[in-house]
């Protein structure tokens, strides 16, 4: 931020000091002025570069699949069509993938974080006997793992192949979000407050449960929304626990429809060439329909969520 | 502190004497008097015993033959049989290789581009610019790898992709991207920093902006060109975080991005994207071989681990900032 003490400059008169424009003086020289348009460039292709793809989907899913198809469309959609969308609509794989999706979802989120928000505040208090080797029970996790087969065997061993729990439980308490939450209250909950608490004869559950939740509505936004977006978005658990596609969430339902279908089709097949062709299109079609309608919710909820995850990446940062 | 608090009200606050003489009936009962944390604590110490210490416990599997009945137990050892037939496959080689590969190209490349993406953004004057621009570039973080591989096929895709017909357009010869080997690490790549190279940049935004503005403005004073200033200011104000966020990188090298590259895969580009993970995960859970694979992972978990420390040393000898 530059602190400039002049709020007007002299060419525009009509900037204020908030909009951040410090003043052009002798000492911005030409090479500054340069770098800065420099990286302006830099930066707006590389907007450019994350922008485009999404946009050409979304172009794509509602042009006519032969415009696509020979190349024409760059800018804007051609020949308008929603059969892609229509199509997705009415394929109940996606639904059913959708509503497990959402029931996953919500499980998951709140099993993970009421269990993250409950250890990391007791790990906060260092006044908890024991604190540093508990501590250090987790730590150790972040570095050394016991790996994909020992975890499908615990799964297995324990039942829950094939159930909600599977796809819930293995991930449910990440270390480093637990190291996040354990910062935040350590640094937002002061020990005064506590003691005072305390004289009044409050319980750690009833100043947990009363004082500490309600001050650490910023992090408990924090991480619904960390665990909401990795949630809705995993699908390995879901790949390696679930046999039964009844019970399949909308990514690995995507997945099989965008990535598996597309990689057995790359060989030609005999018969109709035309009606295969055709029906080629359509399911490119519905694949870019399928892209859009599956980012769509989180990309909606992105600028309402930008905020909370930047303080976050904050908290994180101050470790 | 807590000494000026009475001890009348039966609950005393914390340690009541600072003298090393910890009797072990003091420490029982400061222990019995944070029962409540203890159990605010219960259900995370749960899971890690259960989702990561048994599967821990379970890593001797590794060297012995593992088999449903026995379980991690009771099954016969073998001692480094299945290290041996790994080492000695003909997939070896390969499948080491090509984690490193992509390991290594992925560093290179995902680790510098966030930190000059952050240089960049943060020296932006306009607010409104400034947020746009992070907005923009952190959003393909919250699509799901299966769709941002999904997008690839699509986009890549010989026939209709958007890639080939802008070859095509310039007069070349459509590239079968997902079905042709050489293609697999740069796609790979790129891919990777397309999708988080906006959100990893938030670390070192947030890094820059606990910076003293006052360091920027001597520096303003005595005629330094902003250039000088990354240079000499910014660069400096994060390198801590940086170091660390490099020797968690190292750490994990040979961990990242195995969802996507199993993703990526296709029986074409198996020959590059068959990496360590992706070949436990075939050898282990398509084909049953679970101490096989179990022998894999751990072979990849500890060369990950000798990574960690071997950095974190380097790190500390250069007085850098160390993780411990």
């Amino acid at each position: 931020m530059s602190l400039t003490t002049n709020p007007r400059t002299t060419d525009t008169p009509s900037r204020t000091i908030n909009q951040g424009r410090p003043q052009r003086t002798l000492r911005d020289k030409y090479g500054d002025r340069a770098f800065s348009i420099a990286a302006t460039a830099v930066l707006m292709l590389s907007i450019l570069a994350v922008v485009y793809p999404l946009y050409f989907i979304v172009i794509a899913s509602i042009s006519d699949p032969n415009a696509v198809y020979e190349g024409k469309v760059w800018l804007f959609p051609s020949g308008m069509t929603t059969e892609g969308y229509e199509r997705i609509f009415a394929d109940s794989r996606i639904w059913n993938g959708l509503g497990n999706t959402v029931i996953y979802t919500v499980l998951g989120t709140a099993v993970s974080v009421s269990t993250i928000l409950c250890g990391a505040y007791a790990l906060s208090r260092k006044d908890m006997p024991g604190r540093k080797i508990l501590m250090l029970l987790f730590v150790i996790t972040m570095f050394f793992d016991g790996g994909l087969i020992t975890k499908y065997l615990v799964v297995r061993d324990l039942g829950m192949l094939d159930t909600v729990w599977a796809v819930v439980l293995p991930g449910a308490v990440g270390v480093w979000n637990l190291i996040i939450a354990r910062s935040f209250f350590e640094h937002t909950i002061p020990n005064e407050l506590r003691e005072a608490a305390q004289m009044d004869g409050a319980t750690d559950f009833k100043f947990f449960f009363k004082m500490v939740l309600p001050l650490s509505k910023p992090l408990i936004m924090l991480m619904i929304m960390i665990h909401v977006v990795a949630q809705w978005n995993s699908f390995f658990d879901a790949l390696i626990f679930l046999n039964d596609d009844s019970k399949y969430p909308l990514q690995l339902v995507l997945r099989n429809i965008l990535i598996q279908s597309d990689v057995s089709s790359t060989g030609t097949t005999g018969g109709d060439i035309e009606s295969y062709a055709a029906a080629q299109r359509i399911a490119e079609l519905t694949k870019y329909a399928m892209i859009v309608v599956s980012s769509l919710p989180l990309m909606i909820a992105l600028p309402f969520m930008q905020k909370h995850f930047t303080k976050g990446a904050m908290i994180g940062a101050v470790k | 502190m807590s000494r000026t608090i009475p001890a009348r009200r039966g609950r005393p606050v914390a340690a009541p004497l600072p003298q090393r003489k910890n009797s072990l009936s003091l420490r029982l009962k400061r222990i019995s008097r944070a029962w409540q944390l203890y159990v605010l604590l219960t259900p995370a110490i749960i899971y890690i015993l259960v989702f990561k210490y048994w599967p821990m416990y379970g890593v001797q599997i590794a060297f012995k033959n593992y088999n449903p009945v026995d379980g991690f137990t009771d099954s016969p050892w073998v001692g480094l049989t299945h290290f041996i037939r790994f080492v000695n496959s003909y997939q070896f080689g390969q499948v080491v290789g090509n984690t490193l590969w992509i390991a290594v190209l992925g560093l290179l490349l995902a680790f510098p581009i966030p930190i000059i993406l952050a240089l960049l953004v943060n020296q932006l004057q306009s607010e409104k610019f400034k947020k746009f621009t992070q907005t923009v570039l952190y959003s393909p973080a919250f699509i799901s790898t299966v769709v941002v591989v999904g997008i690839m096929f699509v986009v890549l895709s010989p026939r209709s992709g958007l890639v080939n017909n802008a070859i095509q357009l310039g007069g070349g010869e459509p590239i079968f991207f997902m079905g042709s080997a050489e293609w697999f690490r740069p796609i790979y790549v790129i891919s990777d920093v397309w999708q988080n190279a906006g959100f990893s940049m938030i670390v070192y935004l947030a890094a820059l902006a606990a910076i003293d503005p006052a360091l920027h403005d001597a520096a303003k004073v005595d005629g330094a060109s902003k250039l000088q200033r990354i240079r000499h200011i910014d660069l400096p104000g994060i390198m801590p975080v940086v170091t660390i966020l490099f020797i968690l990188a190292i750490g994990n090298l040979l961990n990242v991005g195995f969802e996507k590259a199993l993703l990526m895969q296709t029986p074409l580009n198996i020959s590059t994207s068959e990496i360590i993970q992706t070949y436990v995960y075939h050898a282990g859970l398509q084909q049953a071989q679970f101490s096989y694979s179990a022998a894999i992972g751990l072979f990849n978990s500890l060369l990950n681990l000798a990574l960690l420390l071997v950095f974190n040393t380097i790190a500390r000898r250069a007085n850098q900032a160390t993780l411990w």
